[in-house]
C-alpha cells in the first residue's frame, strides 16, 4: 500500500486542544466518545418510551376492551410512534450515532472524527428532532396515527388521528433528524476514508467499521428520499399542493386537491425505507462479526467474502424497495423485477450467516454474555431472514401481506436481531467505555429473558398471519374465520411482551449499577485484536491515543495464529514484536 | 452448553408448534391453489434450512465450547467451501423464485372470459358496481359524487345507465366463474382482501387497480380492509356471498341500475304525513318522541336513515332480539307500510320536520360528564359529524337533538349485541365494534352528556 499522509490529525498532539470546563467536556463536547454517549443515552431513553407504547398496544390486542385509555385513535397513535421511534430514533441513532461515533475513530486509529464541531452539531440537532417528536404527544389531537409509513392521503386527512398537527410535528422532526444524520454521516464516511491510521488499509478494517461505513453511505443516499417526501407532504398539507393528493373526498367533502399520486409517496418512502433496513442491519452484521471472532478466539471466517457481502447487500438494497408494495396497486409487472432482486439479496445474506457459524466452527467458544447475545442474533436473524424469503417471493406475499406474518417477520429481522447485536455490543464494549464490566449474572438473566421471551412473542405471531389476521386492527370483534383460540394466543403474546419489557429494566439497572460499582476490567479484558482495545487509557481520553498514533501491521482477526504464544495479536503489533511459542508451549500444544 | 441445548429445543419446539398449530390458512375457496403450492414449497425449503443451520450452530457450540487446553483453528477462508455454499443457496433461492414468478404471471393476467365487478372503497364502507347488460362500466368522476349519486357516475355516458349499483357491504358472486375485480377508492388507500381467496390488492384514489380469482366454493366470506385507512379501519368489513349461477342471477336481477335509481321518485311529504298518523300515538304529533313509550325522536332525521331502519324492521333485520320488546313492536308497526313507496313517503315527511330540542323535564338530570364526553366523542365525530349532524357518506345518522335515554339504550344494545348482530344490518357490526370502545356505563353517560349539549337545531346532513 502507498504511504498515506496524515496532515490534519497526526502525532505530536498539542495539549491545548483538550476541553477545560465541565460544559465543554460533557455538554457542548466535540469528543466523539462523549457525543456517542450522548447519542446512546438519548436513543435508549426514547426507545424506552417506544417500548412502553408497544406494551400498551399489546394490552389492547391481548385483552380488548379492558383498558379505558386505549381507544381506536390512541391505539393507532401508539402503533405509529412505536414504529417510527424504534426504527429511526432508536435503532438508526444508536447504531450509527452511538456505536458509529464511539467506534470509528478508535477502530481506525485516529484521534477523533474529522469534523468534530459538525459532529457536536449532529447530536444537538438529533436531540432537537427528538424533542419535536416528543412534543407531538402534547399538541391538540395528539401524535399522528397514520402508521409509521405515514401513507397519504389518510395521513393528512381528517379521519386519521393527529392529521391536523401531529403529522406536521412528525414530518418536521424527521426532516430535522435527516439534517442531523447528514452531518454525522458525512463525518463517518470522511473519517473512514481519510483518517485511518498508517497501515489500516480498507481490507484490514474490522467488519464493524465496514458495516457502519456502508450503512452510512446507504443513509446518505436514502434519507434524501424521505426528506423530500416529508417536505412534499408538508406542502400538500399546509400550502395546498397536490404531490400525493388526487381529487378525492374526505369524509364526504371534496378536497381542494387533484392530480397527485399516493403511490409516488410510497415509492419515495420505500426508496428510503428499504435501505433503512440495511442501515440498521449492516452495522449489526459488522459488530456481531467482531463479537463472534473475539469470543470464539477465531478469525472471522471468509473475511473478504464478508466485506463483499456487505457491499453487495448495500448496493442491492437500492433495487428492492418495491417488494414492500406488491399489493399497493403499482404496475403489477414490477413484481417480477422486485421479487427477483429481493431473492438475489438472500444469497449474500445467507453467506454471512454461514460464515458466522463457520467462525464458531473449530473455534474455542467462550460463552460470555456478549457471545450469548451474538448466538441469539444468529438464531433470530436466520428465522427472520427465512420468513423474508416468503414475503419477498411476490406471489407468497399475496395472502401474507398486511397480516401479522409481516409484523412477526420484520420484528424478528429488524427488531429482535439488531437488538440482540446491540446488547452483545453493549456488553462487549462497556468495559472500554467505562473501564468496568457489566454484571454477568444480571446479563445472563437479561439474555435468557429477552431471547426466549421474544421468541415466545414472535413465533406464534407468524401463525396469526397464516390465519389471515390483519395488521393495524384495533380489535377483531367477531370475524367469521378467526377462531376464539386466536384471542388466547394474542393474550399469551401480550403476557410474553410485558415480561420482555419488564426484563429490560434489569438491563437499565445493570448499566447504572455497573458504571459505578462494576468489576474493573482493565484495558483489553476480552484479549481482542482491534485497535480500540489497545489505547493507553481506559476509558480512552480526549484524543484517544497518547503521543503517537497507532500503526497497523495486520488485519483485525489474528486470533489463535499457529505457533504464536498468545491466542491473539493486536493489529498494532509489528511482526517482529510477535512472541512465538517456545518448546514448552509447543509441547503442551501437542498434548492436547 | 445451555444455549446449544436451548437452540435444539427451540428448533424442535418450532417444528412441533408448526404441526400442532390450529392457526393456519383458512380453507381455500378460490382457484389459487397454485399460491398455496408455492407457499408449501417455500415453507419446506426455508424450514429445512432453518433446521439445518440452527442444528449446525448448536453442534458447533457444543463441539467447540471453551477448553483452555485447546486452540481455535486458524483458517481465514476456504474458497471451495464458500463457493459450494453460494451455489447451493442460489439453487435453493431459484427453486422458490421461479415457480413463484410463474404463478405471479397467472395472477396478473386476467382470463378473457372473466366477468367484471367494481369494488368501491370509502372510509369505512364497501360498495359494488356491476357493468350491467352492456358489460361496460360507465364513466365515473369524483366531482360527480353526491348523496343522489354516491358512485359518481356520469349520467351522460350511455354505458353508465345500466350499471348495477350495490350500496351495501354485501357482494354476491357466482361460483366457478372467473371474476376480475377492479378497485376504486373515493378517499384514501384501502385494501380488498378475502383470506379464503388468498389474493388482495390496494385501492388507490386516482387510479384503478385490479385482481382476479374464481370462487370455487359456495359460501359467505368476510371482506377485510387491510390497508390502514384511518381511525375506524378495523370496522371496515364487508361480505362476499358466493352463490350458484342461478341464485346469483336472481339476486342480481333484484338490484337496481343507475337509471332506475335516478328515476326513482322522491318521497311524497303529504302522503307521508297521512301515513304517520298511525305512528304519532307513540312518536308524538310532531315526531318529537316519547319516553313513556320508548319512542325516539324522528323529526329531522335523514330520509335515507329512516328508510333503512323501517326496511330493517320490515325484514326483521332490526328488532328481532327477545331482549328488545320495543323493536318487536316496531316490526309489527312497520308491516303496516305496504310497500317501498310508503316507507319513503313517511321518511320524507319526518325528515322535513324540524328537530325539537327535548324538554329538560323529559330527560333525567344529566349523569355524564360532558367534558370527558367531548374527548370520547372525537372518534364518533369522524362519522356522525363534529356537531352530531350526521353524514350520508359515512352512513351515520344525526345524533344531535335525540333523547339521551334513547341514545344510551342503543349504545347498550350495540354493546350487548341486541342491535347490529343480524348480518343484513350493514352498519350494525361497525357500531358494535365502536360501542365497545366505550368501556363502561359511565363513559356512555359521558359521551351522551356531550351529544346532548350539541346544538339540537343543526340541519340534518341532507
Amino acid at each position: 500500500m502507498t504511504e498515506m499522509t496524515h496532515t490534519a490529525i497526526a502525532d505530536q498532539e498539542d495539549d491545548s486542544h483538550h476541553p477545560k470546563s465541565f460544559i465543554s467536556k460533557y455538554i457542548w463536547s466535540q469528543d466523539h466518545k462523549v457525543i456517542a454517549i450522548q447519542y446512546s443515552i438519548t436513543a435508549i431513553a426514547v426507545g424506552l418510551v417506544a417500548l412502553v407504547l408497544s406494551g400498551m398496544m399489546r394490552l389492547q390486542l391481548g385483552f380488548p376492551d379492558q383498558f379505558s385509555f386505549i381507544d381506536p385513535s390512541a391505539y393507532l397513535q401508539f402503533v405509529t410512534m412505536h414504529g417510527m421511534i424504534m426504527v429511526i430514533y432508536l435503532l438508526t441513532a444508536l447504531l450509527l450515532g452511538g456505536f458509529g461515533n464511539y467506534l470509528i475513530p478508535l477502530m481506525v486509529g485516529t484521534r477523533d472524527m474529522v469534523f468534530p464541531y459538525l459532529n457536536m452539531l449532529s447530536y444537538w440537532t438529533y436531540l432537537l428532532a427528538v424533542i419535536v417528536l416528543m412534543a407531538s404527544f402534547f399538541v391538540a389531537g395528539g401524535t399522528t396515527g397514520a402508521g409509521w409509513t405515514l401513507y397519504p392521503p389518510q395521513a393528512i386527512l381528517e379521519g386519521t388521528p393527529g392529521a391536523d398537527k401531529g403529522i406536521i410535528f412528525m414530518l418536521v422532526s424527521l426532516a430535522i433528524f435527516i439534517v442531523a444524520f447528514t452531518m454525522g454521516g458525512l463525518n463517518y464516511v470522511t473519517t473512514v476514508l481519510q483518517a485511518r491510521a498508517k497501515g489500516m488499509t480498507l481490507m484490514r478494517m474490522p467488519l464493524t467499521i465496514w458495516g457502519i461505513f456502508i450503512a452510512t453511505i446507504l443513509g446518505l443516499l436514502a434519507f434524501p428520499a424521505l426528506l423530500v417526501s416529508a417536505i412534499m407532504m408538508i406542502f400538500d398539507k399546509l400550502l395546498g399542493t397536490s404531490f400525493f393528493m388526487p381529487a378525492i373526498l374526505s369524509l364526504g367533502e371534496a378536497v381542494d386537491h387533484s392530480g397527485g399520486s399516493p403511490i409516488l409517496f410510497q415509492h419515495l418512502f420505500w426508496f428510503f425505507g428499504h435501505p433503512e433496513v440495511y442501515i440498521v442491519a449492516l452495522p449489526a452484521f459488522g459488530m456481531v462479526s467482531d463479537v463472534l471472532a473475539t469470543h470464539a478466539r477465531k478469525n472471522i471466517f471468509g473475511y473478504r467474502m464478508m466485506v463483499w457481502a456487505i457491499v453487495a447487500i448495500g448496493g442491492l438494497s437500492f433495487v428492492v424497495w418495491a417488494h414492500h408494495m406488491y399489493v399497493s396497486g403499482m404496475n403489477p409487472y414490477f413484481g417480477f423485477f422486485f421479487a427477483t432482486t429481493t431473492l438475489i439479496i438472500a444469497v449474500p445474506t445467507a453467506i454471512k450467516v454461514y460464515n458466522w457459524i463457520l467462525t464458531l466452527w473449530r473455534g474455542n467458544i467462550h460463552l460470555t454474555v456478549p457471545m450469548l447475545f451474538a448466538i441469539g442474533f444468529i438464531f433470530t436473524f436466520t428465522h427472520g431472514g427465512l420468513t423474508g424469503l416468503m414475503l419477498g417471493n411476490v406471489v407468497v406475499d399475496l395472502p401474507l401481506s398486511d397480516t401479522y406474518f409481516v409484523v412477526a417477520h420484520f420484528h424478528m429481522v429488524m427488531g429482535v436481531s439488531p437488538v440482540m447485536v446491540l446488547f452483545a455490543a453493549i456488553y462487549h464494549w462497556f468495559p472500554k467505555v467505562t473501564g468496568r464490566f457489566l454484571n454477568t449474572s444480571l446479563g445472563k438473566f437479561h439474555f435468557w429473558g429477552t431471547f426466549l421471551g421474544t421468541y415466545a412473542i414472535y413465533l406464534p405471531m407468524h401463525y396469526l398471519g397464516f390465519l389471515g389476521v390483519p395488521r393495524r386492527y384495533y380489535a377483531m370483534g367477531n370475524t367469521d374465520f378467526i377462531p376464539e383460540s386466536a384471542q388466547a394466543l394474542n393474550a399469551s403474546i401480550t403476557v410474553s411482551a410485558i415480561i420482555v419489557g419488564v426484563i429490560q429494566v434489569v438491563f437499565v439497572m445493570n448499566v447504572i449499577w455497573s458504571v459505578f460499582k462494576g468489576k474493573k476490567s482493565g484495558h483489553n479484558p476480552w484479549n481482542a485484536t482491534t485497535l480500540e482495545w489497545q489505547t493507553e487509557h481506559t476509558p480512552p481520553r480526549h484524543g484517544n491515543w497518547g503521543k503517537n498514533l497507532p500503526v497497523v501491521h495486520r488485519w483485525a482477526y489474528d486470533y489463535s495464529v499457529p505457533n504464536v504464544k498468545e491466542d491473539f495479536i493486536p493489529q498494532n503489533v509489528a511482526p517482529e514484536q510477535v512472541i512465538m511459542m517456545d518448546d514448552q508451549d509447543k509441547h503442551n500444544e501437542e498434548k492436547t | 452448553m445451555t444455549i446449544a441445548i436451548i437452540i435444539i429445543l427451540l428448533v424442535i419446539g418450532s417444528i412441533i408448534f408448526h404441526f400442532v398449530s390450529p392457526w393456519w390458512f383458512t380453507p381455500l375457496a378460490s382457484n389459487w391453489g397454485s399460491i398455496d403450492n408455492t407457499i408449501n414449497i417455500t415453507l419446506w425449503v426455508t424450514g429445512i434450512v432453518f433446521v439445518l443451520v440452527n442444528l449446525f450452530l448448536a453442534f458447533a457450540i457444543i463441539r467447540y465450547r471453551h477448553n483452555k487446553n485447546r486452540r481455535a483453528h486458524y483458517e481465514p477462508e476456504n474458497t471451495k467451501l464458500e463457493s459450494i455454499l453460494t451455489i447451493i443457496t442460489t439453487i435453493g433461492v431459484a427453486g422458490m423464485l421461479i415457480p413463484g414468478l410463474f404463478v405471479w404471471g397467472e395472477f396478473i393476467t386476467v382470463p378473457e372470459q372473466a366477468d367484471e365487478v367494481e369494488v368501491v372503497g370509502q372510509q369505512w364502507h364497501w360498495s359494488y358496481r356491476f357493468p350491467g347488460k352492456d358489460k361496460k362500466f360507465g364513466k365515473v368522476a369524483t366531482a360527480l359524487i353526491s348523496e343522489k349519486n354516491p358512485f359518481g357516475l356520469d349520467s351522460n355516458d350511455p354505458d353508465s345507465l345500466d350499471d348495477v349499483l350495490i350500496s351495501s357491504n354485501e357482494l354476491h358472486l357466482p361460483v366457478d366463474r372467473p371474476i376480475k375485480v377492479t378497485l376504486r377508492s373515493k378517499d384514501v388507500l384501502h385494501n380488498f382482501a378475502v383470506p379464503q381467496f388468498r389474493v388482495k390488492m390496494d385501492l388507490v384514489p386516482g387510479i384503478i387497480s385490479y385482481l382476479w380469482f374464481t370462487p370455487t366454493k359456495i359460501g359467505r366470506y368476510e371482506i377485510l380492509c387491510e390497508e390502514l385507512c384511518g381511525m375506524a379501519h378495523f370496522t371496515m368489513r364487508g361480505h362476499v356471498t358466493v352463490d350458484s349461477a342461478i341464485d346469483h342471477q336472481k339476486w342480481l336481477n333484484n338490484q337496481k341500475t343507475f337509471a332506475q335509481l335516478q328515476a326513482a321518485p322522491l318521497g311524497d311529504i303529504y302522503q307521508g304525513k297521512k301515513l304517520f298518523a298511525a305512528c304519532a300515538s307513540c312518536h308524538g304529533e310532531n315526531g318529537e318522541g316519547n319516553k313513556t313509550f320508548n319512542a325516539p325522536q324522528l323529526a329531522g332525521l335523514s330520509q335515507w336513515y329512516l328508510t333503512r331502519q323501517l326496511q330493517y324492521y320490515q325484514n326483521k333485520t332490526r328488532g328481532d332480539d327477545d331482549r328488545n320488546p320495543s323493536g318487536q313492536q316496531m316490526q309489527a308497526m312497520s308491516a303496516l307500510l305496504p310497500d317501498e313507496n310508503t316507507v319513503k313517503n313517511v321518511a320524507a315527511y319526518l325528515s322535513s320536520l324540524p328537530t325539537i330540542s327535548p324538554s329538560p323535564s323529559d330527560e333525567k338530570s344529566p349523569v355524564g360528564n360532558a367534558i370527558k364526553g367531548k374527548d370520547l366523542y372525537t372518534n364518533c365525530a369522524y362519522c356522525h359529524g363534529k356537531q352530531g349532524q350526521g353524514n350520508y357518506t359515512t352512513n351515520a345518522p344525526k345524533l344531535a337533538g335525540q333523547h339521551s335515554w334513547y341514545l344510551k339504550q342503543q349504545l347498550l344494545n350495540y354493546r350487548q349485541g341486541i342491535r347490529g348482530s343480524n348480518y343484513h344490518d350493514l352498519y350494525g357490526g361497525q357500531m358494535q365494534l365502536m360501542s365497545k370502545t366505550l368501556y363502561d356505563e359511565q363513559s356512555i353517560d359521558d359521551v351522551i352528556a356531550y351529544i346532548t349539549n350539541l346544538t339540537a337545531n343543526v340541519q340534518s346532513s341532507q
